[in-house]
This record gives structure tokens, C-alpha cells and sequence, in this order.
């Protein structure tokens, strides 16, 4: 028995670890946003965020000014918003309630508490002066979550499943906020090295926990490219996504060895082809062919690994539309 | 000024728990060096707990509030070890009458042409199913889990108050609040010698092994529930956990060949005993209730060829019905040869003119239940109801008399609890768990519900009950 994992319960593992990692990625967006959306005139444009997730019809619709309250709001506490990051921790502790037979009573408790938590958020905690606090504390919970994960989650098919959905994930992310700077905040020629683009620069590193770890290979200064070649093609970073596709390809084969798990070759195929394009491309190639172009791609196939894993394994049909694979949004 | 917990505390005329039994004076003593002050902030500690933890059950009738913590009372309620002793007896002796009747009814039904149990109150009771006659059960054993509901009256006898044989829950709240006593109260519970409660999962799992489909030494077992939004879901998560085996919906099996299968991810693996926590209604939609979303085509064919077992068995609910619960000492007589060790309410049953007279007559002073619900709904507590609701139930029980049975208002025993101003006096029952694989066994205590409202006579958690940890000495 303890070698069967239900469908079921991979696919809820395998959200709790997307919908925690997502969460962890739009605290760290949010927090650093200030610096982000101050243009070159120094006006703050918050619209920014709204576009980087594509939810600008969702948004107008509840919204006449993509004001800091407002858009604060509308990520942080609106229940209804399924992006933001009440609605966020809420999806983790639905699948985290349904997987309670199969996790640690401290992985269930400590997710408990940070959903009441959120649900108790006090009207001033996103005041201008506290914003930075209250942010901290959400990154600072999802990596006590990742910790406690880490110190009690068994290592069998499901610890594999949300490793898997971590990567997958923080991959997605990570070529978000790329394209938040490139496609949304393009600079202008002029622009480019002036303060207001190293500061822009420094906020996307910083924002992905990247900025020492930069800092550190690079003494030279700051360009786009070596920061986007950092973010993407990195084999140590934790957040590159050359790294996370890489992770993800190797547990994906060793769950699929220790487990004799037929399923799973489309997904792996995927992988394969991700990997390979990451490990022969240069920045320099990918900056000449258009970083927006690539960055969709790579966020395509990461959809395709996503839906091949539900097929394989979730029990989910290959006629299932996207919005029918249950939780993707 | 605060005094100590027992200090003014006054039980009046009713059977106190807590009072009347010398072999509790350890814990009396131990109350009386607790003020009132500490007692509140330890259970407000611990509530807090409760609702980290998420122990909570579901509230159908208020829609925003999903989640609730069954309230909790820190005081324990105790049973000393001689009446454990007869309580054991009674609910095992019980149970086994009511195993040996399900057999006969879904057999060559003796009972019936015998005239000892009306005809028409089993044949024509919604909870007897057809499909069970002639299946042939492991070990004959239908109520693989039991919740027998017991009550003291005014002079400190028990009473059976209930049979629940079906899906009873609540046994999840015994060991939790054991738990929770343990963390709060360590110095309370020190050196007691107190029966455990912690080995309920460990005796389940091993009586389900034991009625697993013939030929088959290592069953794979599987927990069904109706899913998260189930009002016992906590419940059923905790009883997974306690087993060691998936927590499954009817969305994660399938039958193939007679033969029930879960689906994993390396493809479909085989199920052999279900312990379900969904109702004979909703199990199959090929054999019960088409529309239902719950269960699993074609189980109940896989179930009579003998290829899976059900716990409970299907068609138990025609034992614990209300008006089959009047005849349940004469059951145990018929079938065991013996007095019943633990005594009935006494009951009337309505559907006989006789008793319908009684009943109408004594209106107020006689609690009338309806036989087919469950958790305290469609209740009227006569010396509690108006003119008004005593006029309804009046016209219901002449409309429908055969739904309905009464019993007069027992003044239910108390037990101290600790309220908004200080300690005071709430009704208390009792329901023992037995686990019956080739066997009976009964966790030592069981759930204590307490009417938390002053004087309300209601326990049911939907119903503004709490629970107490129940303190079984050895």
C-alpha cells in the first residue's frame, strides 16, 4: 500500500507546492514593486503588475485606477481575485485538508495558521510604511512551509509530485518577472544604464532573491543581459529556470525508475527538449531572436509538461480542456 | 472573588457525574487546588489549539461558516472501573443481538414469522434493502462499527437511549480530546491509571482485516468518504491516519469484473474491504440513488458476489431504526436468552393506537422523536415546548403516527462545566464505541457530549453540543 500513491492525491501535491511557490513569487513582485514602478519621470505605475499576470480585464471590471490600494488589494486580500494571495494560501490549504492523511500534522497546522492568518488581515497592514512587513511575512511563512516540508514530508511518490510542482512553478515565475521588465518596462535607448534602469535591474534581482548571488559572479556591473542570462541560464541559482527545468527532469526519471511508473514520457520528452534548448543557447541568441518570444515559449512548454503530468498521472483524459484540468488557472 | 473549580458548583436535584461517585475524589481533589481563573485560561489555550489544528466539523445550516470547532469542555467526565465493566457487557451483549438479528432478517427471517418483531415495521422500513437477502457475510458480522448512545436518569440508572449502526461518528474527538487533556491538563491526569484511548485506529484496521473477502490475508483497506466538504471530514482523515491506509471518494474507485479497483498513478490497484462513510443510498447509483455523485457504479454488484466488503455492512439502518429500538430487549431475549444488561428508555411506539392515545394524552410531558432522522432534528422536548409546537407536533403525530415514537422527559444526568460565569451544571450523555470484526470490542469510555445551553437537553454537535474527555479508570 505505502507504494500506491491515488491520482487524486498527486494532482492536490502537486498544487499545494505551485499554489505555495506562486504565492512565495507574488509577495516578492508586490514587495519590490515600489522601486519597479517608478518610471523614468519617478511617477509610480502599478498598472505594471496587472499586466504582468494578464489580468487586466479583471481587474477594470473591479477597478477604475490602478492605484497602489487598488492594486494592492486586489493581489493581496480580494477573495474572489483566484491570483491573489488570500485566494492563493486558501487553494494550498484546500489541497493541503484534502492530502491531511499523507502530510505532517505540522505541514497542516502551520498552513492552517497562516490561512487564518491572512483571513484576520488587519485594514493598515498594507499601509505605505507596513507594506514591507506584512510582505516579508508571507515570504517568510511559505519558506517555513517549504522548511517544515522538507524536515516531515515522507520521500516517496508524493514528496517526488511536489518537488515536481515547486519547479515547474518557480520555472513559470521566474520568466514572468523577466518579462515584466523586458516586455513592460522596455527602456527606451536613452534610458538604458541611466539610475532608473540599474535601480529596475537591481529591484528583478532582488526580487528573486538573486541580487548577492549576482553580485558575486558579476563585479563588474549591471546589464540586461547578464542579468537575464543569470535569471534563465544560471546552474546554480535556485530560481533559474535552467536549474528548475533541469530539477524537474531528474526527479521526473528517478520517481518514474524507483516507482515503475509507466506514465510520464510526454512530459519527460518535453523536459528533454526545454533542456536541450537552454544548455546550446546563448543570451546573446536569445536577447537577437526577441527574450519576450523565447520567454513565451518556455512558458508554453512548461504548460504542455504540466498537462502531460495531469494525463499521466492525475487521471485526467486527453480531451480535458485546460480549464477542466481541475486547479490550472 | 474566585474560587476554586468545584467550589460553587451545585448540581441540584439532578445525578451528578462528577459527585456522586467516591472512586472520583482523586480528581475532586485535584479540581479543588484549580481556581476557576487558571481553568479558563488552560481551555482557551487549548480551544485556540483546536482551531489551529483545524479539528472541526461542518455546519450545514449556516452558510458562511465551513469550518467549526466542536466545543470542548475541559472538565472530564469519569466512569469508575465496575461500571465500565457493565457498560462493556451491555453494549457488547447488545451488539451481538443486533448482528445475530440483521443475519436473521436478510436470511430465513425467524423473527418475523414468529411474530416477535411486526412484519411490516422491518419489511416496510426504507432502510431495509432487498439486495442483502441471502448474501452470506464474513463472520456474520454486519455493525463492524457501533455508537451506542446511553443516558442516566434521575436515580443513576443507564439507559440505552439510541443504536447507531450505521456510519456513527464522533470517535475521532475521544482520542483527540485525550490528546488535547494530556497537553493542557498533564498534572490533572498524572498517576490516575486511566484506560487508553489511542489504540481505536490499530483495533479498527485489525477487525476490518479480519472480515475481508475470503482467501484474502492482507487486505488492501481503503477509507470512502463523501469528501472535504463533508461535515465528518476531519473525522475521516483522522480514522485514515489512525488505519494507515487511503483516504478515498467514490470519484477514486471503479468496478471491473466484480471487482473494486483505486485509481493511482501507476494505473489501477486493488481494493478489498471499504470502510465507508457514505449511506447505503448513496453508495451505488446503479443500485441506489441514480444521481448520486458519491459512490461507485457497480459496487454493490462486486459486494454480493463477495469480492469486497462493506463496513458497515448495507441494510444495518433497519436495526437502529427508532421503532425498532422498542423491541430491542425482547431482540436480545430472542436471541441471546438473556436479560439485557443495559435497560431501554421506555418506549411508545405510535404507529400502535394504543400508545398514539398515550402519547396524545401526555403530550407535554413526553419527548416525541421522529424515527427516521438523525442528529437531533424534528425533536419536541414536551415540558420545553410551547402551546404553539405542542399543536404542531400534535398534527404530525396524527397525520403520520407511524413515524413517530415517545418517551418520557428523562432528567439526564449532569455534569460540572465550565461556562460563561463559572462552573455549572449541563446535561451529559454517553456513546461507547464498539469494533466487531470476528469479535466485539469496546474503547474504553467514549464520546461525552454535553448540552452547553442551561438546561437544554439537546447534545448533538449540530445542535450547540460540546464534548469532555471521558475518563474510564482502570
Amino acid at each position: 500500500m505505502s507504494e500506491t500513491l491515488l491520482a487524486r492525491y498527486a494532482d492536490c501535491v502537486f498544487w499545494l507546492a505551485r499554489y505555495v511557490e506562486r504565492v512565495e513569487n507574488l509577495a516578492r513582485i508586490l514587495d519590490v514593486n515600489e522601486t519597479f514602478s517608478r518610471d523614468s519621470r519617478g511617477s509610480q505605475n502599478w498598472l505594471s503588475i496587472v499586466q504582468l499576470f494578464s489580468d487586466e480585464k479583471t481587474f477594470s471590471a473591479r477597478h477604475a485606477e490602478a492605484s497602489a490600494e487598488n492594486v494592492l488589494h486586489f493581489y493581496v486580500r480580494d477573495t474572489d481575485n483566484p491570483s491573489s494571495i488570500v485566494s492563493g494560501i486558501a487553494q494550498a490549504r484546500e489541497n493541503a485538508r484534502t492530502l491531511r492523511p499523507l502530510i505532517s500534522t505540522e505541514m497542516w497546522v502551520q498552513l492552517n495558521m497562516f490561512h487564518n492568518r491572512l483571513g484576520a488581515l488587519g485594514a493598515d497592514e498594507l499601509s505605505p510604511g507596513r507594506r514591507n512587513r506584512f510582505f516579508g511575512s508571507v515570504k517568510e511563512a511559505c519558506q517555513t512551509h517549504t522548511g517544515i516540508t522538507e524536515g516531515t514530508l515522507h520521500r516517496d511518490q508524493v514528496w517526488y509530485f511536489y518537488q515536481i510542482g515547486r519547479y515547474v512553478e518557480r520555472a513559470d515565475q521566474t520568466t514572468r518577472l523577466l518579462d515584466m521588465k523586458y516586455h513592460l518596462l522596455l527602456p527606451r535607448p536613452r534610458d538604458v544604464g541611466s539610475p532608473i534602469d540599474v535601480s529596475q535591474w537591481n529591484a528583478l534581482l532582488r526580487s528573486a532573491a538573486g541580487y548577492h548571488a549576482y553580485r558575486r559572479l558579476h563585479s563588474g556591473g549591471i546589464t540586461p543581459a547578464q542579468v537575464a542570462g543569470f535569471l534563465l541560464l544560471n546552474r546554480r541559482f535556485p530560481r533559474s529556470v535552467y536549474l528548475c527545468i533541469r530539477q524537474t527532469e531528474m526527479l521526473l526519471a528517478e520517481m518514474k525508475a524507483r516507482y515503475a511508473l509507466r506514465g510520464g514520457n510526454d512530459a519527460a520528452e518535453v523536459l528533454d527538449g526545454l533542456r536541450a534548448l537552454f544548455s546550446t543557447l546563448s543570451i546573446t541568441e536569445i536577447l537577437k531572436q526577441g527574450l519576450h518570444e523565447f520567454l513565451d515559449l518556455v512558458q508554453l512548454r512548461l504548460i504542455a509538461v504540466s498537462r502531460h503530468l495531469s494525463i499521466a498521472f492525475f487521471g485526467y483524459q486527453p480531451e480535458d480542456t485546460l480549464e477542466q484540468l481541475q486547479q490550472t488557472q | 472573588m474566585d474560587g476554586s473549580v468545584l467550589s460553587s458548583y451545585d448540581p441540584g436535584a439532578f445525578w451528578c457525574e462528577m459527585l456522586r461517585c467516591p472512586a472520583n475524589q482523586p480528581v475532586r481533589e485535584r479540581l479543588a487546588s484549580l481556581s476557576v481563573q487558571e481553568l479558563r485560561e488552560r481551555a482557551a489555550a487549548a480551544e485556540a489549539e483546536l482551531y489551529n489544528f483545524g479539528i472541526t466539523f461542518t455546519v450545514y445550516s449556516e452558510k458562511d461558516a465551513i469550518d467549526r470547532i466542536l466545543p470542548f469542555d475541559v472538565i472530564p467526565r469519569l466512569i469508575p472501573a465496575a461500571e465500565w465493566a457493565q457498560i462493556e457487557r451491555g453494549v457488547i451483549q447488545r451488539i451481538t443481538a443486533i448482528n445475530l438479528l440483521l443475519h436473521d432478517l436478510y436470511h430465513d427471517q425467524h423473527i418475523l414469522r414468529d411474530g416477535t418483531l411486526p412484519r411490516d415495521l422491518v419489511l416496510g422500513n426504507p432502510n431495509y434493502r432487498p439486495l442483502m437477502q441471502g448474501v452470506d457475510l464474513p463472520h456474520r458480522s454486519y455493525v463492524h462499527v457501533a455508537g451506542t448512545d446511553l443516558v442516566r436518569d434521575e436515580h443513576g440508572t443507564l439507559l440505552v437511549l439510541e443504536d447507531n449502526v450505521r456510519t456513527p461518528s464522533g470517535v475521532s474527538y475521544v482520542v483527540e480530546n485525550r490528546h488535547m487533556m494530556l497537553r493542557a491538563f498533564p498534572d490533572l491526569l498524572d498517576e490516575l491509571g486511566l484506560r487508553p484511548v489511542e489504540n481505536y485506529g490499530l483495533q479498527l484496521a485489525a477487525a476490518l482485516r479480519e472480515v475481508a473477502p475470503r482467501g484474502i490475508d492482507a487486505p488492501a483497506t481503503v477509507l470512502l468518504s463523501p469528501g472535504t466538504y463533508n461535515s465528518a471530514f476531519f473525522e475521516h482523515v483522522f480514522l485514515a491516519r489512525e488505519m494507515g491506509v487511503p483516504l478515498v471518494e467514490g470519484r477514486d474507485l471503479l468496478v471491473e469484473d466484480e471487482r473494486v479497483w483505486m485509481r493511482t498513478t501507476g494505473g489501477l490497484a486493488p481494493v478489498d474491504v471499504i470502510y465507508r462513510r457514505i449511506n447505503d443510498d448513496f453508495l451505488d447509483p446503479a443500485a441506489f440513488h441514480r444521481e448520486s455523485m458519491l459512490g461507485v457504479p457497480g459496487l454493490m454488484r462486486a459486494y454480493r458476489a463477495g469480492r469486497v466488503t462493506l463496513a458497515n455492512a448495507v441494510g444495518t439502518g433497519v436495526a437502529d431504526d427508532k421503532a425498532v429500538y422498542a423491541y430491542m430487549p425482547r431482540i436480545i431475549r430472542y436471541y441471546l436468552g438473556e436479560e439485557p444488561v443495559l435497560a431501554n428508555v421506555p418506549t411508545q411506539i405510535c404507529r400502535e393506537p394504543e400508545a398514539l392515545r398515550y402519547t396524545l394524552d401526555h403530550l407535554a410531558e413526553l419527548v416525541v422523536k421522529p424515527v427516521g432522522e438523525a442528529g437531533g432534528y424534528g425533536i419536541t422536548v414536551g415540558p420545553r415546548a410551547s402551546a404553539a409546537e405542542l399543536e404542531a407536533c400534535r398534527a404530525k403525530l396524527l397525520a403520520d403516527p407511524a413515524n413517530y415514537i415517545s418517551q418520557p422527559c428523562i432528567g439526564l444526568s449532569v455534569a460540572p462545566t465550565l461556562v460563561e460565569d463559572g462552573v455549572a451544571p449541563r446535561h451529559v450523555d454517553l456513546r461507547p464505541f464498539a469494533i466487531t470484526g470476528a469479535k466485539t470490542w469496546v474503547l474504553p469510555g467514549g464520546l461525552t457530549r454535553v448540552a452547553l445551553r442551561p438546561g437544554s437537553l439537546i447534545v448533538n454537535s449540530s445542535q450547540g453540543g460540546g464534548s469532555k474527555d471521558t475518563w474510564v479508570f482502570k
